[in-house]
């Protein structure tokens, strides 16, 4: 089935500006996704109540606080919670190296640090979605 | 435990995952809403449209919060366009919602165009569907921002909520035909501008000079931002559902729009039938080229293309 890949950015945490988040919904929709953008400020809570109604394929989220050590790793425990594991979830902003084992080992996909192109980012999505097209 | 017993016992994965379903025309989750249809017909449809940046998101996330109040169930569908060069799209309308993602007894669902015209979306009338099948009682379908002739949602709403802001162009806008004749409940929001009881009072001087003379229909001023004016244009809405069921219309309306449904149905499948064999061995092509070197005329090829429906 010949489908659009539907793809929910999001803000987790007290970030105040997106315009990153922005410059890759951009991105992806322009490669043909559909991108459902939830806004600043969400908690993982909400986060995982979006993914859940909007049946996403990919859950990409972005942070620049300092905050992903935390955040990322509760948004993934709700998703398996909620039985969504066949989703894929990438996260990006300004995140340490040293930072980045630990988030993968909690599960998320692949973490994309300032300097990445789109291209990078759209190319994994698309080897890397997990539910047939 | 299978998706038809989830979505009846109010799982919202198995609803998100038949809308999806459904959007892709996968035979299962058609063959699901036939079974179902029965159930479907409790909940007040209602439209919420106007022009791009009206504030319908807004507006919508106010009255699904005071419909909350009351103790009601709410699915919210919000269709915003699709890109036509890449089939790609931003789905913004949860931005405005943030706070009902997380209120059990509410369901919003994002949807792209997908090509499709009017405002809405093919799948926007299954997805209805199957939120009422899912038990909710109020059923917003907020179209994408219209421009003049987008009106699919009256063939899908019970109670169409037209959506203005104050300053949008002059009186001789009001009078022209289109959006400005679907609307059952007319919204004008943003009324902290300027202008706001001029509008107001032009939107309601050119529907008193319309044909439905037996309701007067309702223009409400509402700052959806200061929450101002929503729980008046919400009684607005319900009153005219009681009044579609107290004069009949309502059975009216629903048997004009299952008819428009069943006829476009048809006619997506017709066309599909006929393209198919159109396109066959690039006919479709040749005789189009026949067109413009004036071998043929177009009426000619018409005649000739829905003959092949004809032939096996």
């Amino acid at each position: 089935m010949d489908r659009p890949i539907r793809v929910l950015v999001s803000k987790p945490g007290l970030d105040g500006h997106d315009r990153g988040a922005k410059v890759i919904a951009r991105a992806l929709r322009d490669a043909g996704m559909e991108v459902i953008y939830t806004g600043l400020r969400q908690t993982p809570q909400q986060i995982v109540a979006a993914a859940i109604q909007e049946d996403v394929d990919v859950v990409a989220m972005s942070i620049l606080s300092g905050a992903h050590n935390h955040l990322f790793p509760k948004v993934m425990e709700l998703l398996n919670e909620q039985g969504a594991d066949d989703v894929l979830v990438i996260g990006g902003g300004v995140i340490p190296d040293e930072d980045i084992p630990g988030l993968k080992k909690a599960g998320i996909a692949e973490i994309f640090t300032p300097g990445t192109t789109t291209g990078t980012t759209i190319d994994f999505i698309r080897k890397n979605v997990k539910r047939v097209q | 435990m299978n998706i038809e017993n989830k979505l009846l016992l109010g799982d919202k994965r198995a609803c998100a995952r038949l809308i999806s379903l459904f959007e892709n025309e996968e035979q299962e989750a058609i063959d699901l809403v036939k079974k179902l249809y029965n159930k479907t017909g409790k909940a007040h449809i209602i439209g919420i449209t106007g022009p791009p940046g009206g504030g319908k998101s807004t507006l919508t996330d106010k009255l699904a919060k005071e419909l909350r109040k009351r103790g009601k169930k709410v699915g919210i569908i919000a269709v915003d366009p699709t890109s036509p060069f890449s089939g790609g799209a931003i789905l913004g309308d949860r931005v405005r919602m943030s706070d009902l993602a997380l209120d059990k007894g509410v369901f919003i669902r994002s949807m792209g165009t997908r090509g499709y015209l009017g405002g809405l979306s093919k799948a926007t009338q299954g997805a209805v569907k199957i939120l009422d099948i899912f038990g909710m009682d109020y059923i917003f379908v907020e179209t994408v921002g219209v421009g003049q002739s987008e009106v699919d949602i009256v063939k899908t709403a019970d109670t169409v909520v037209m959506v203005m802001v104050p300053g949008l162009g002059d009186d001789i806008q009001a009078i022209k035909a289109g959006v400005m004749e679907i609307g059952d409940v007319f919204a004008v929001n943003k009324s902290d501008l300027q202008g706001a009881d001029k509008t107001a009072r032009e939107i309601q001087t050119v529907l008193d000079l319309g044909h439905r003379q037996d309701r007067r229909i309702p223009v409400v001023k509402v700052t959806a931002r200061l929450n101002e004016g929503v729980n008046e244009l919400l009684n607005e809405i319900l009153s005219h559902m009681d009044y579609m069921e107290e004069c009949g219309e309502l059975s009216d309306r629903r048997g004009e729009n299952a008819r428009k449904e069943i006829i476009s149905m048809v006619e997506t499948e017709l066309m599909n039938i006929i393209m198919k064999k159109a396109q066959k061995n690039d006919f479709l092509n040749n005789i189009s080229n026949d067109v413009v070197l004036r071998k043929i005329d177009p009426y000619t090829a018409k005649d000739e293309i829905l003959s092949l429906i004809k032939n096996k």
